[in-house]
């Protein structure tokens, strides 16, 4: 992955924060890149801001939410002074996005094709025939079968699956370069889910497209990522290849959030292992994590930790005092 | 479609069988002796016998029962007591009126109402939102015969643009029409504060949906997926409150009709009531009933025509 870290970042945020009404903060200081053909997974529990982040990129935070931040910048554009006009510019060329549940992501009463069409609306000259194969192109791209006839489909004679194809070839059709999943294969049985997996790296590979997939679930960042961050509480307290990630984990929340997971759980456990107690609200003094974590010392409680890289590999960073010891 | 349509119709010739009979059996329940109730107290035994045997009361009531349903059936709402004219024909004479009104009225209704709430929706917790909040309720609050009042005076007698009383004359569509603007205006209003309300309540919740967010994600203007996508699912969604609406417009006009003189089945059941004319009141009444349960057939229909869910489920 040496080649993509040399390109010039789709996604560069530095020190960006979310606060919602003022009061409640949900994504404190992330720092995130996106390489152009890099595929980036964040993972958290629920209620780490992974959404929040994730709907930040397009800007399409609620008006409760206020947005700071050092440097943000999405396909060269700087996010922070951008006014209504320009993101609507950047809303899918740049970026597109994938959201959590296919059932919902399309109006019901109108059909697949006239909402594909809606979508196209940038390309004002061209000819309503020619955006109808443009379109059927692209579903017969993402392997749905009978495209012509799915056009005059409404969203609920298609199954999940298929409705998660058309939302990926409705950003197949605006060649964005960055695309934003966020839980794209959540409401989806397990086949599907390595279908669309299949389908998003597949996008990648050919167009180049720089991907930010949004998770809970391990498993689908394994499969398809090549670099991991670990949100918790708002922050990322983890960064690093999906290999070190996962082979040696040195935040205490990812060893606890691995041992978690269903899949890697020894059979015969009588008890499912847990994560003691909830995730705080952001903002507090010393380790977000401390009040959960098994290795909790006096200093995790008065001093937050410091963004620190790993002395053995560049490009693995932590946020806990134990791993820079 | 069309066995949904033949259920629905089925379900309202029940309804109305019903209407019906508690019409009849409330006939029945009325204190102290029918006739005399409709004749008067200082009326002779011979006119009562007269009466009785012509209301066909000197039966049993099963059979007197039996007969009432049985001239339904055959289109035969009864006589007239003053008239003796047939109660069909009275109704039909003043439905085009009531029936025309009632369109006008909607017509203000939803073009103004519709019109409101989305420009409420796109102002969202703005002033504008907040200033059409209180227009609106301020219509509803204001009862149909002030404004109907207030429109005379100002339209029909300082403007002197539009008149003020009748119905126009018979065959003269223009003068007919002129006379219908201030009476449906004066009906109307009320509703236009109803239906702005539902519009907006129903939009904001269509406003709300994923797929908005993902058309917004794409870059599609807001005003158009205001107009295009959150209308229609919203209309669909009020749709049968604003039947029933319709129906009530059908019925409850009898302020605007007494204002401004004209006639109409509102007024009809009303001097009907007044005027102790039985077989009237429950000509027109049922004949309201009636009405009501076809705009909800109707607006059914058009839900399942529009919806393309309810539409592949039949």
């Amino acid at each position: 992955m040496s080649a993509p870290a040399m390109k010039t970042p789709v996604l560069d945020m530095r020190a960006i924060s979310v606060t919602y009404g003022g009061r409640v903060p949900a994504v404190v200081g992330v720092d995130l890149k996106v390489r152009p053909g890099e595929i980036v997974g964040i993972i958290g529990e629920s209620g780490s801001g992974k959404s929040t982040l994730a709907h930040s990129v397009l800007g399409l935070l609620p008006k409760a939410a206020s947005l700071q931040g050092e440097h943000f910048d999405l396909a060269g554009t700087d996010m922070l002074s951008a006014g209504r006009g320009t993101l609507t510019a950047l809303r899918g060329p740049a970026a597109a996005m994938i959201f959590q549940n296919p059932m919902t992501a399309f109006s019901p009463i109108h059909t697949i094709g006239r909402q594909l069409t809606e979508l196209l609306w940038r390309d004002r000259d061209q000819a309503t025939g020619q955006k109808r194969e443009r379109i059927v192109a692209a579903l017969r791209d993402v392997g749905i079968p009978d495209p012509i006839g799915k056009l005059e489909a409404y969203p609920f004679q298609l199954s999940g699956g298929m409705l998660q194809r058309v939302a990926i070839a409705a950003a197949l059709l605006m060649k964005p370069q960055l695309l934003i999943a966020d839980e794209p294969t959540t409401a989806l049985d397990v086949t599907m889910e390595a279908q669309i997996l299949h389908l998003m790296r597949t996008l990648r590979d050919t167009a180049g497209v720089a991907i930010l997939i949004i998770s809970h679930h391990l498993g689908v960042i394994a499969e398809i990522c090549d670099r991991v961050a670990v949100m918790y509480a708002g922050r990322i307290v983890e960064e690093g290849t999906v290999e070190t990630i996962f082979r040696q984990p040195g935040h205490p929340y990812t060893r606890a959030l691995f041992a978690c997971e269903p899949a890697l759980i020894p059979t015969g456990a009588r008890r499912l292992p847990v994560i003691a107690g909830e995730v705080p609200r952001p903002g507090g003094t010393g380790c977000d994590f401390a009040g959960r974590c098994l290795f909790c010392e006096e200093r995790c409680l008065n001093c937050a930790p410091p963004w620190a890289t790993a002395a053995a590999d560049p490009s693995h960073h932590s946020r806990c005092h134990r791993s820079m010891s | 479609m069309t066995l949904f349509l033949l259920r629905r119709t089925a379900l309202a010739a029940v309804i109305l069988l019903i209407v019906a009979i508690l019409l009849f059996s409330m006939m029945h329940m009325i204190p102290g002796d029918p006739t005399v109730v409709a004749l008067g107290p200082r009326s002779t035994p011979e006119m009562r016998e007269a009466f009785r045997e012509m209301m066909g009361l000197d039966r049993p009531v099963l059979e007197q029962l039996s007969m009432f349903l049985g001239r339904l059936a055959q289109g035969d709402l009864g006589q007239d007591v003053w008239s003796r004219r047939p109660v069909l024909t009275m109704i039909l004479e003043v439905l085009p009126y009531t029936v025309t009104l009632a369109l006008a009225s909607f017509v203000w209704a939803v073009a103004l109402g519709v019109l409101l709430g989305c420009v409420a929706v796109v102002h969202h917790g703005k002033w504008g939102d907040w200033l059409i909040g209180l227009v609106s309720i301020a219509f509803v609050a204001v009862p149909s015969f002030v404004v109907a009042l207030y429109s005379l005076l100002v339209f029909a007698v300082w403007l002197n643009w539009l008149p003020a009383i009748g119905a126009g004359a018979p065959g003269d569509i223009a003068a007919q029409a002129r006379a219908l603007i201030l009476p449906s205006f004066a009906v109307g209003l009320g509703w236009v504060g109803y239906v702005s309300r539902l519009v907006r309540a129903a939009m904001i919740e269509a406003m709300g949906e994923d797929y908005v967010r993902t058309l917004r994600a794409y870059g599609v203007a807001e005003t158009r997926i205001v107009y295009r996508y959150a209308l229609k699912q919203a209309l669909l969604a009020i749709l049968s409150v604003i039947a029933i609406g319709f129906g009530g417009l059908l019925t409850g006009s009898v302020f605007a009709e007494i204002v401004f003189t004209r006639p109409g089945l509102g007024k009809m059941t009303y001097d009907a009531v007044m005027s102790r004319n039985y077989p009237l009141v429950m000509g027109t009444v049922l004949v309201t009933s009636g009405l009501y349960v076809t705009c909800m057939i109707l607006a059914d229909a058009v839900t399942a025509w529009l919806d393309p869910r309810v539409r592949s489920a039949l």
